[in-house]
C-alpha cells in the first residue's frame, strides 16, 4: 500500500502526544510499517505543535510535507487553518471547534480570523468540525479532547472498532479507560 | 538458535537506550538537552544500568571516561551545544582511547526546534579525530549503538553517535535483543592515560594511524551501503536526508547511504561516482561530505542546490532536483503565529514583570525563562549559552559601572546555575563587579521536561539524593547579600529587587517557587472575573498570561489553564480578579 499520512496539530499541552501514540499502536497492530514524528522541548510550551503519523508497506520520511496529508486531526480551529496547505487534494480535516487565542491575539497585536472553519469549507476543503471540549467534558474530563478527536477520525478511517478499543486498552491507564472509551464513542457518533 | 525477536514502535532516543542496554552498558552520565534527553531518561528505566544527571556535559563526559577506565562500558549523551561544553575532555580522550567501550551521543537540532544555534556536530568528529555513526531511523539507532561499542573496543577510541531531531524524536519499528555485559580489568598505564606532553606526543601518531584504520573500515563496513537503482542520478546521503531521498526517488536513483560519517571512505565513493551520470550530495547543514568528495577530485553537486540552513523534507529535495511539488490550499486570512509562551502560573512571570517595571537591562540565559524575551514582557536583552548571563553581567557592569549597576541583572535558572553559572558567580565575587544575579529557582530543569538537578534533592530515578543549598553556596563564595523572594508576590519582588540594585556590593536574589507543571504543586482554583468591576483597562494583560484574554471588552480567564497564582489580580486596580475558591 502507498504510504498514508495523518497529521495531528494543536497547541502545546493539549495532549497530542497521547493521540499519536495511540494511532501508532493501532496502525502497527494492523501490520503496517509506521513512523511517528513528534515535537518535544520549547515548542511544547503553548506553541503550535504538529505530529506526523505515516503508515504503509514501507515508510521512509518521518515527516509529512505540503499537499501530502490524507487526514489532518486538529485540536484547535486556527491550527487547522495554519496547516491546511499540508492536506492532499481530497483529504479530510477533522477539527475541534475550540478557539485558543495565541499570544499575538491576546496582546492585541493581531486578530483571530473570523469563521476559519466556514472559510476552509468555502475553499472546498472537506472539514468535519465538532465541539470536542464539550464532548470530552460530557465523557468526564476536558483532557479527553484527544480521544474524542480520534473517535471522530475512526469514522473516516477503515479500521475496525475492536482494534481501536484494543489500542485504547494498551495505551490509556486503566483508571481512565472507561472515560476514554466513552469519549471515543461520543466523538465517533457526534 | 536465535530467540524470536519482538517488533516494537520505538522513539529513536529510546532505541539508543535499548541499544545501550543490549550492549551491556553499565554507566551513563548526561546533562539533559533537547533533542537528546530521552536517551538517558529511557536508559534509567533499566535497573541494570547506573544512570545519573550530571551538573553539566563536561562532568558527564569525564564521569563516563572514568567508568570506561574502570572497565565497564560507558556512555553520555548531550545536545549539539552540550558537546561544546564537553569538547575539552573529548578531544583528549581521542588520544587516551578507552578501556571498556565508550560511546558519546550528540543530538543536532537542524531547524532549531529548541536550540540557540544549528551547528553541525560532524565538525567535532573531524576536529577530535573520532569515528561518528549516524543512524537514519530507530532500528539503526539501536543497531548502530551496539556497533559503536564494538568499534570503540576494537579501535581503542570513543565513538560518537550523531542523532538529529527527526531521528531522535521519530518512532519507527525496531527488533530488540538480549543484553550481554562484557567487562574489562583496569590496568595502570601511565603512557596511555596521562596526557602530559611527553606521553601525548607519542599518542598522536597512534590517533592518526587509527583514522587510517577506520577509513579502511568505512570502505567495507555495512554501516555504509550502496543501493543501486537508476544510474542517471546518484545521491550520496546520510541520516534523515536518506529517508527524504528514498521517499522521493525510491529506486529511480542510486544511493550511497553513509552510516559512518567520520572518517569518510574514498574508494567506496569513487566506485559509486563512476557508476552514475550525475552525482549529488544531500546533507543537512554544512557541506562536509560534499567537500570530501570534491577533495577526492570528483565533481558533484550539493550546496549549489540545497540550503545550508534548516531541516530538509521530501518536497524540498524533489523541488531542488527538478520535480514539481504540491503547494496545498491556503486561506486569504493572515494566520497569527502561535509562539511558545510561559505557561499559566509560571513562577518566572512575576519576576520578569518586576524587572520590566524597573526598566532593567536583563542578561539572560538558557531555559524556559528565555521566553521572557517574548512580547508582551520583552524583558530579556541577551541570550547566548548556558551560564552566559553571569559572565555577561560582570563584563557589562565593569564597563559602565554606576551607569548600569543599579538597573542591570543576570537571570539564570537553578539547573543552569549548577551547570555553568557557579564559575561566573566566582568571577563576580573574585573580580568584584557590583552585579545583581537573580537565580530563578523553580526546583527543576524545566524546558527539557522536568529533570532533577543538584539543587532538587532527588536523583534521576526520583530517589532522595544530595541537595546543594543555593543560599549557603552563594554565601560561601563571598556574597554577603543573598535574598529570597516569592515571584507570586509582586510587592516582595519589587522591594527586594530595588534594595539589591541599590546596594553597594554584589548580590544574589533567589526567586523561588516550584514550576507550576510539577505534579506535587497544589494549584488554587482558577480566578474569576467580576465583570461588574472589570473596566477593561487591560492592566492584567501586561504579564502575558495565556489564560487571560479580552472578551467583549472585559478580561476573561480560561479556567482550563488558570492555576490561581494570583499575579494578575495584583495588577488589577478594581479588584475584579478574585479567587474562585468558595469561602470557608
Amino acid at each position: 500500500m502507498k504510504t498514508k499520512n495523518v497529521m495531528i496539530v494543536g497547541v502545546g499541552g493539549q495532549g497530542s502526544l497521547l493521540a499519536s501514540k495511540l494511532l501508532g499502536h493501532l496502525l502497527m497492530s494492523q501490520g503496517y510499517d509506521v513512523k511517528v514524528s513528534e515535537v518535544h522541548g520549547m515548542s511544547q510550551r503553548g506553541g503550535s505543535v504538529v505530529t506526523y503519523v505515516r503508515y504503509g508497506d514501507a515508510v521512509y520520511s518521518p515527516v509529512i510535507d505540503k499537499g501530502e496529508a490524507d487526514y489532518i486531526v486538529s485540536f484547535e480551529a486556527l491550527e487547522a487553518a495554519r496547516w491546511m496547505a499540508y492536506l492532499k487534494e481530497g483529504g479530510v480535516i477533522v477539527t475541534n471547534t475550540q478557539q485558543i487565542d495565541p499570544m499575538p491575539v491576546i496582546t492585541g497585536a493581531m486578530k483571530y480570523p473570523e469563521d476559519v472553519i466556514g472559510k476552509m469549507k468555502a475553499a472546498g476543503i472537506n472539514v468535519d468540525a465538532l465541539d470536542c471540549l464539550k464532548l470530552a467534558e460530557e465523557a468526564g474530563s476536558s483532557k479527553a479532547v484527544n480521544v474524542v478527536l480520534l473517535g471522530r477520525l475512526s469514522h473516516h478511517f477503515y479500521i475496525d472498532e475492536a482494534a481501536w478499543m484494543a489500542s485504547l486498552e494498551a495505551i490509556v491507564p486503566s483508571r481512565f479507560l472507561e472515560m476514554n472509551k466513552k469519549a471515543f464513542e461520543l466523538g465517533k457518533n457526534a | 538458535m536465535d530467540s524470536p525477536k519482538k517488533k516494537e514502535l520505538m522513539l529513536g532516543n529510546k532505541a539508543v537506550a535499548r541499544g545501550l542496554y543490549e550492549a551491556g552498558v553499565c554507566f551513563i552520565s548526561s546533562y539533559p538537552g533537547t533533542p537528546s534527553t530521552e536517551i538517558t531518561e529511557e536508559a534509567a528505566k533499566y535497573d541494570e544500568i547506573y544512570c545519573e544527571w550530571a551538573p553539566n556535559e563536561k562532568v558527564a563526559m569525564e564521569a563516563a571516561f572514568g567508568a570506561s577506565l574502570a572497565g565497564r562500558r560507558a556512555f553520555c549523551a548531550q545536545k549539539h551545544v552540550g558537546l561544546n561544553v564537553a569538547a575539552d575532555p573529548l578531544y583528549t580522550m581521542s588520544y587516551t582511547g578507552v578501556n571498556a567501550g565508550l560511546v558519546v551521543a550528540v543530538a543536532d537540532d537542524a531547524g532549531m526546534h529548541s536550540s540557540q544555534n544549528e551547528q553541525d556536530s560532524r565538525h567535532h568528529a573531524i576536529a577530535a579525530k573520532l569515528p561518528m555513526l549516524e543512524p537514519a531511523d530507530s532500528a539503526e539507532a539501536l543497531e548502530f549503538t551496539k556497533k559503536a561499542f564494538e568499534i570503540s573496543e576494537q579501535f581503542d577510541t570513543p565513538v560518537l553517535i550523531k542523532m538529529c531531531t527527526r531521528v531522535a524524536h521519530s518512532q519507527s519499528l525496531v527488533e530488540t535483543g538480549e543484553r550481554t555485559v562484557p567487562v574489562k580489568e583496569y590496568e595502570k598505564n601511565i603512557a596511555k592515560y596521562v596526557m602530559m606532553p611527553g606521553n601525548a606526543i607519542k599518542r598522536h601518531p597512534i590517533v592518526e594511524q587509527r583514522t587510517r584504520d577506520l577509513i579502511a573500515l568505512a570502505e567495507t563496513s555495512d554501516l555504509n551501503r550502496v543501493e543501486m537503482g537508476d544510474t542517471s542520478l546518484g545521491i550520496i546521503t546520510h541520516s534523515t536526508s536518506y529517508q527524504y531521498v528514498k521517499e522521493v526517488f525510491g529506486d529511480k536513483a542510486s544511493v550511497l547511504k553513509l552510516g559512518m560519517t567520520n572518517p569518510l571512505p574514498e574508494k567506496l565513493i569513487r566506485d559509486f561516482a563512476a557508476k552514475v551520470d550525475r552525482l549529488v550530495v544531500v546533507e543537512e547543514l554544512d557541506p562536509i561530505i560534499e567537500n570530501h568528495v570534491k577533495s577526492l577530485g570528483i565533481a558533484c553537486e550539493g550546496k549549489n542546490l540545497f540550503p545550508l540552513e534548516g531541516e530538509f523534507s521530501q518536497n524540498l529535495i524533489a523541488e531542488k532536483l527538478g520535480q514539481s511539488v504540491p503547494e496545498g490550499k491556503k486561506l486569504d486570512d493572515v494566520i497569527p503565529p502561535r509562539p511558545p509562551v510561559m505557561c499559566a502560573g509560571c513562577p518566572h512571570r512575576g519576576m520578569f514583570y518586576t524587572l520590566k517595571q524597573n526598566k532593567c537591562t536583563v542578561l539572560g540565559d538558557i531555559g524556559c525563562y528565555t521566553l521572557g524575551a517574548a512580547a508582551p514582557l520583552a524583558t530579556v536583552d541577551s541570550t547566548l549559552c548556558m551560564g552566559a548571563s553571569i559572565g555577561a553581567v560582570h563584563g557589562f557592569n565593569k564597563m559602565l559601572n554606576e551607569a548600569s549597576e543599579s538597573k542591570t541583572v543576570a537571570v539564570i535558572g537553578d539547573s543552569t546555575f549548577m551547570h555553568s553559572g557557579m564559575t561566573g558567580l566566582a568571577n563576580v565575587a573574585y573580580n568584584q563587579s557590583n552585579s545583581t544575579v537573580i537565580i530563578l529557582d523553580n526546583s527543576i530543569t524545566g524546558m527539557t521536561g522536568h529533570q532533577q538537578n543538584p539543587t532538587t534533592g532527588y536523583n534521576i530515578k526520583g530517589d532522595p539524593a544530595g541537595k546543594i543549598d543555593l543560599e549557603a553556596l552563594c554565601r560561601a563564595m563571598g556574597f554577603n547579600r543573598v535574598r529570597v523572594a516569592d515571584p507570586y508576590n509582586l510587592k516582595e519582588c519589587d522591594t527586594v529587587l530595588k534594595e539589591e540594585l541599590a546596594a553597594a556590593e554584589p548580590s544574589v536574589i533567589i526567586s523561588r517557587r516550584p514550576c507550576a507543571l510539577l505534579k506535587y504543586v497544589k494549584h488554587k482554583p482558577a480566578l474569576k472575573v467580576d465583570t461588574d468591576k472589570c473596566v477593561g483597562c487591560q492592566s492584567c494583560m501586561r504579564i502575558g498570561c495565556p489564560a487571560i484574554s479580552i472578551k467583549n471588552g472585559k478580561a476573561a480567564i480560561d479556567t482550563t489553564l488558570c492555576v490561581g497564582c494570583g499575579v494578575c489580580s495584583q495588577l488589577c486596580h478594581f479588584d475584579a480578579l478574585g479567587s474562585g475558591a468558595k469561602e470557608a
